[in-house]
């Protein structure tokens, strides 16, 4: 099956032809950083379109609305890289935020400490079954959505209890400012250079990226596949159950209708940004751009006073048919070169 | 490889058997247990009131995860069903002017338009099925609720009585999805299209060899589950009497695959179970209307479907890994 | 002969001995017995189902032996995995490369042994300038930055080899390295292996390719049906009797015909052919095969594992797309063929995977049969139960196919079953060419009687069959004529009295006149440079 239906096999050595590798080097340089230059290109429109775009309060308003997505989308970034998909982030940010809100009663390191602990386990839980059982990560994370889900409203009386964030500490990590950009800003950047290095400049990045490339290679080349994977859902848990305690934190109080939908944002932001939903291949740069480029056009329908958040979804599904159909299409042609 | 081929079957181990067994059958004892455990302990279950009310509240979960379970037999999915249900709903009001006759064939016309949409990327463009569909799920319901973008309600006599009319007894909404439980078994037990998607399903590169069309069965299999959505979709939107594209259809995607998971299609393709579908949504129903009559909290409920998705997929991966 | 020739000094880097590897009705390596010395080229031959591919994946830890022991530098090795043996210093060399594509070739070469800055992270300058140096010795210069998957296999497979030498190989399993080289990166190759020896690493050599070996190797090993046939020095032997082990067939001895099935010979019709391919072409593959069919005749196509015969069969078939020729179903031109018009022409295709690409596992014994006739078998998309049932039943008479019922899935029959359970599928649609890639291989000895007395039969019928089978036997005893590929192309065409076991050895045998890897049809850029036929074709956006 694999050989047969497969493209004629390259040939050459070092020497490819000029034309070949300036196709190669667009279509990498579209794949890597086509977020980035539709953000800039939608940035520069919109600065010049709207008035009220440009301004200080609107940009700080834009970077906290997208950082919480952006927390979550580091995670996601290394999920999707080792070719698996994690759709329960939305309810474990749910979950995390009606934890932290409750555990706020016992001061603020309970607040932190709490989602951090039940959204890591179950990210932990989540990878075990998919390294160890080998079922599909898109049903064991969608059981993990309906389980967090459920968690969730039992602690909070069947959603109908709202706790009130009790300690001021703890609601300043969501609420404080520095520099005029609110604090989860600041934790969702410190989180992409973190992830960034992780990602590209530590053995765990090269597996995660061996492992979407190749399993079987992967493994043949002394790779911790099962340990790999299991790390890389632990990850998104905690990052979940972070990013859910900090919009407790800034909204003072854990709602519990936050998050349904949530992992699409956060999916649709990572393939925005290049990376490959088939795994092997990603930048948390790229996602970056991704997941400000769909906060941004979220900012830019707001401001079209007339238009209702409904086109944002419309054009955010364009844009990831767009984006995939091209991703196909660079695959296709970068394997005859 | 040449040795794998010529082994012969292994006689089933005992465990895997059980599993096999209940991924076939389990659905069928667990609906059982669970009525018989109604009988006895809720009161008024056994009234006829009480059945109308449960098989019109399963009617479109039946239907869209019909459609499901065809995708999921060509080893796909299609995570865009609740979208195209709100996207249903939405042109179904924007056209009701024209008479319900046009607002409904066009309501199923957007249906199939996003099923061969999403059809199209999977058997052409070679997109995953679930990166295809994310697409359109993430697009259509944005696009209902730029169409229609808040709830909007309708006077329409005729489409208010397919919501809450009945014939003989049954509503009108539980005949539809009877009429598609029975239009969808006779595709899969008597018609080539039928016989051609689970080859697909069962193997995909044998079923080229044969001959067969693949991507064109593949597109009419997306633009089949775009139509029954959208049905599901109109009938919903019948019963509310209002159109609502903001919350019609959510997670329906997820039900639907439940249903489709536990009722023993497998996720690998190359089987589709109807009448266990069926069983599969008549279960995750009765679960849920067990649970509220006996005041448990909607919590467990989603903790227990969050279970049995997990022991359903856990049965059906010890029978293809065997 | 023997293995432990005492006039070699050196102790063996691997000495297998007596290993015994069985599988589910199936015996695939019988009491083999093979060792490896330091420095030396071994080749490792034998046809499909020989127990080669086995036995590598024995010695490089991918199964267990049966029975046996394995010694490593005279120490008793028992591999848990594939990872265990690369600790041993055996590192296998796959088609498939075994590396990631998508990531850099620096980042290839050193996966796991990066070198790392103080603070723990990589570092890249170090990373890059380390991989630039060891691929050095091997020729290849490149941007070791960029993905690997953006060069040639020949420098993907050197990338593989310079990575497993860095870990410290001491045996390198090589499984058909020049496939899919050009003939100057097949000149590097074997410059980096002659390297490799000087080293002392021993080199395993797989390939079908006997100018290659005679080249490359100073012994080689043959094995066939699971058993060693041979082992001894190269030089030793000449072409001839290397294709003769290979096969099974003393050159020397002429037998009689009548121990297969087969009656002999078919009425040769002088109807106009039913089946003419010309000029087949794919890169790699296929360099101009033609090949004809008439009615009522079977005509077997011979030639070594990897010599183009499934590839020909497949490209007639429309599962194989060609860089040219043309394909004629009984007069009529099948225009850029796919398998459902070639299946509308007549052409039904067996294919030699029987499990991958042949049966529907989940499926019925019923509808398996039933697949590819359902156009006929239905009215406006309505499946005919009752013409179904006629002819499952009749097929499963006429083939003796033995199952619980019709009901059973074809998962669960025996391979036997299952093979006659895809014949059914293409005799219900009605073929008027047959084209049969390896029907016997992996069957039982009755099923494989029957499966060779329904091929006469169906030639005598009428049907034109194109017969692939690497049982010499079985190809000349069936076929009224034979053509026999080497290397993707016609070596020669054997007719009445020239079919012979001898004759086709010979035809196997006779060195090439050309080069074998050139490509007489590659385009027009084959004049100079490699040719790339493949970068013009898609650029769809450009306009």
């Amino acid at each position: 099956m694999t050989s047969l239906t497969t493209v004629p096999a390259p040939i050459g050595e070092a020497a490819s032809p000029p034309g070949a590798s300036r196709a190669e080097r667009a279509g990498h340089l579209l794949q890597q950083h086509g977020a980035a230059i539709v953000l800039m290109l939608v940035v520069a429109v919109a600065s010049l379109a709207f008035d009220g775009f440009a301004s200080g309060g609107n940009l700080a308003n834009l970077a906290v609305s997208s950082s919480f997505v952006a927390i979550l989308a580091v995670g996601m970034t290394f999920v999707i890289i080792t070719g698996g998909i994690d759709l329960s982030v939305g309810s474990q940010f749910a979950l995390g935020g009606v934890l932290a809100a409750w555990a706020s009663q016992y001061g603020w390191l309970a607040a932190l400490a709490l989602p951090l602990a039940v959204c890591g386990t179950i990210g932990l839980a989540q990878g075990w079954l998919i390294a160890r059982t080998g079922m599909a990560p898109f049903i064991v994370t969608l059981a993990g959505l309906l389980g967090a889900r459920g968690l969730m409203l039992a602690v909070s009386d069947e959603g109908s209890n709202t706790y009130l964030v009790k300690s001021s500490t703890f609601a300043e990590f969501g609420q404080g400012e520095f520099l005029g950009l609110a604090y989860p800003v600041y934790v969702a950047l410190v989180l992409f250079g973190l992830g960034a290095l992780l990602l590209q400049r530590s053995r765990f990045g090269q597996n995660t990226f061996a492992i979407g490339g190749s399993e079987d290679s992967a493994r043949l080349m002394g790779v911790p596949v099962a340990r790999t994977k299991i790390t890389v859902y632990l990850l998104t848990g905690l990052l979940a159950g972070l990013a859910g305690a900090l919009n407790a934190a800034r909204l003072s109080s854990g709602v519990t209708i936050l998050g349904v939908g949530m992992e699409l944002d956060v999916i649709a932001g990572v393939v925005i940004g290049g990376t490959l939903l088939t795994g092997g291949a990603g930048s948390l740069s790229g996602t970056l751009a991704g997941v400000l480029l769909l906060g941004t056009i979220q900012n830019v329908i707001n401001q079209i006073g007339s238009l209702t958040s409904a086109y944002q979804q419309v054009v955010s599904g364009a844009f990831l048919a767009v984006v995939v159909v091209v991703q196909r299409y660079l695959s296709r042609v970068q394997r005859l070169t | 490889m040449s040795q794998a081929t010529a082994a012969p079957a292994r006689p089933a181990l005992d465990r895997s058997r059980a599993l096999a067994w209940l991924q076939d059958y389990g659905v069928y004892l667990a609906v059982a247990l669970l009525l018989l455990f109604n009988a006895l302990f809720t009161p008024h279950f056994l009234e006829v009131g009480n059945f109308r009310t449960q098989l019109v509240q399963v009617a479109p979960i039946v239907i869209v995860s019909l459609g499901m379970a065809l995708v999921i037999g060509t080893e796909g999915v299609d995570l865009s069903v609740g979208s195209v249900m709100s996207l249903a709903a939405a042109v179904s009001v924007l056209y009701l002017g024209y008479g319900v006759a046009p607002a409904l064939l066009m309501a199923l016309v957007a249906g199939a338009f996003s099923g061969v949409v999403g059809g199209s990327l999977v058997a052409f463009v070679g997109v995953q099925p679930i990166v295809a569909t994310l697409a359109l799920l993430v697009g259509l319901r944005g696009l209902a609720n730029v169409l229609v973008p808040q709830l909007k309600e309708f006077r329409d006599p005729a489409l208010l009585s397919l919501g809450s009319d009945a014939v003989l007894g049954v509503p009108y909404v539980v005949l539809v999805a009877a009429v598609v439980v029975a239009v969808v078994g006779f595709l899969m037990r008597r018609t080539t299209f039928g016989r051609r998607l689970v080859a697909i399903g069962g193997n995909r590169r044998a079923a080229e060899l044969s001959g067969l069309p693949v991507r064109r069965v593949l597109v009419t299999v997306y633009a089949l589950s775009g139509v029954l959505a959208a049905v599901a979709g109109v009938l919903a939107t019948a019963r509310l009497q209002a159109a609502d594209p903001t919350s019609l259809g959510l997670f329906m995607e997820l039900s639907a695959i439940t249903a489709v998971v536990v009722g023993g299609t497998p996720l690998t393709g190359g089987r589709v179970r109807v009448a266990g579908t069926v069983m599969g949504a008549l279960l995750m129903q009765l679960l849920t209307s067990t649970l509220t009559k006996h005041d448990l909290p909607s919590s467990w409920n989603q903790m227990a479907q969050a279970a049995i998705i997990l022991v359903a997929v856990y049965a059906a991966r010890e029978r293809t890994t065997r | 002969m023997s293995p432990s020739d005492p006039a070699v000094p050196d102790e063996p880097l691997i000495e297998a001995t007596g290993i015994v590897k069985r599988f589910p009705g199936v015996l695939a390596l019988d009491d083999v017995s093979f060792d490896l010395r330091p420095g030396e080229a071994h080749a490792l031959v034998g046809e499909n189902g020989a127990g080669k591919s086995t036995l590598l994946k024995v010695l490089t830890g991918v199964y267990r032996p049966d029975a046996g022991s394995l010694r490593v530098c005279g120490e008793p090795a028992a591999f848990s995995g594939p990872m265990d043996a690369q600790n041993a210093g055996v590192q296998a060399i796959h088609q498939e490369i075994g590396l990631v594509p998508l990531m850099s070739v620096a980042r290839n070469l050193l996966l796991g042994r990066e070198p790392r800055t103080r603070l723990g992270l990589l570092d890249m300058r170090a990373l890059h300038r380390r991989a630039a140096e060891l691929l050095e010795p091997y020729g290849v210069r490149v941007d070791v930055r960029r993905p690997l998957r953006s060069f040639g296999v020949g420098t993907q497979q050197m990338v593989a080899l310079a990575r497993a030498v860095s870990v410290d190989a001491r045996v390198v399993v090589m499984d058909e390295p020049t496939s899919s080289l050009e003939p100057r990166e097949v000149e590097t190759l074997f410059g980096v292996i002659d390297r490799l020896r000087a080293q002392g690493i021993a080199v395993v050599y797989v390939s079908h390719r006997m100018d290659e070996l005679f080249r490359v190797c100073d012994r080689v090993t043959v094995l066939r049906d699971g058993r060693l046939v041979h082992t001894g020095a190269l030089a030793d032997l000449d072409r001839l009797r290397l294709v003769s082990l290979m096969l099974g067939r003393d050159a020397a001895e002429v037998r009689a015909h009548g121990l297969t099935k087969f009656s002999g010979d078919h009425e040769r019709a002088d109807d106009a052919p039913v089946l003419e391919a010309r000029g087949l072409t794919r890169r790699h593959q296929l360099h101009g095969v033609s090949v004809t069919v008439r009615p009522g005749e079977v005509v077997g196509l011979g030639g070594l594992l990897g010599s183009g015969r499934s590839e020909t069969a497949k490209a007639i078939a429309g599962a194989l797309p060609t860089d040219g020729g043309t394909v004629v179903i009984a007069g009529t031109e099948l225009r850029r063929p796919t398998t459902a018009r070639s299946t509308r022409a007549g052409v039904a295709l067996l294919p030699e995977d029987r499990k991958a690409e042949g049966i529907v596992p989940t499926l019925s014994i019923r509808d398996n049969i039933a697949l590819a006739a359902l156009p006929a078998l239905s009215r406006a998309g309505l499946v005919s139960e009752a013409r179904i049932d006629r002819i499952v039943e009749t097929f499963m008479t006429r083939l003796r196919i033995k199952a619980s019922s019709v009901q059973q899935r074809v998962g669960e029959l025996s391979g036997g079953n299952q093979q006659k359970v895809l014949l059914a599928r293409w005799l219900a649609t009605g073929p008027k060419v047959l084209l049969l890639d390896e029907p016997t291989r992996g069957i039982d000895v009755g099923a494989k009687a029957e499966v060779q007395t329904l091929i006469d039969e169906l030639a005598q019928e009428g049907l034109g069959v194109l017969l692939i089978s690497s049982d010499l036997e079985e190809l000349v005893e069936g076929s009224d004529r034979v053509v026999v590929l080497r290397d993707g192309a016609v070596a020669g065409e054997l007719t009445g009295d020239q079919v012979t076991e001898q004759g086709v050895m010979a035809a196997i045998a006779t060195a090439p006149a050309t080069p074998p890897t050139t490509e007489p049809a590659a385009g027009p850029g084959a004049g100079e440079g490699p040719a790339r036929p493949a970068e013009d074709a898609p650029s769809p956006g450009e306009d």
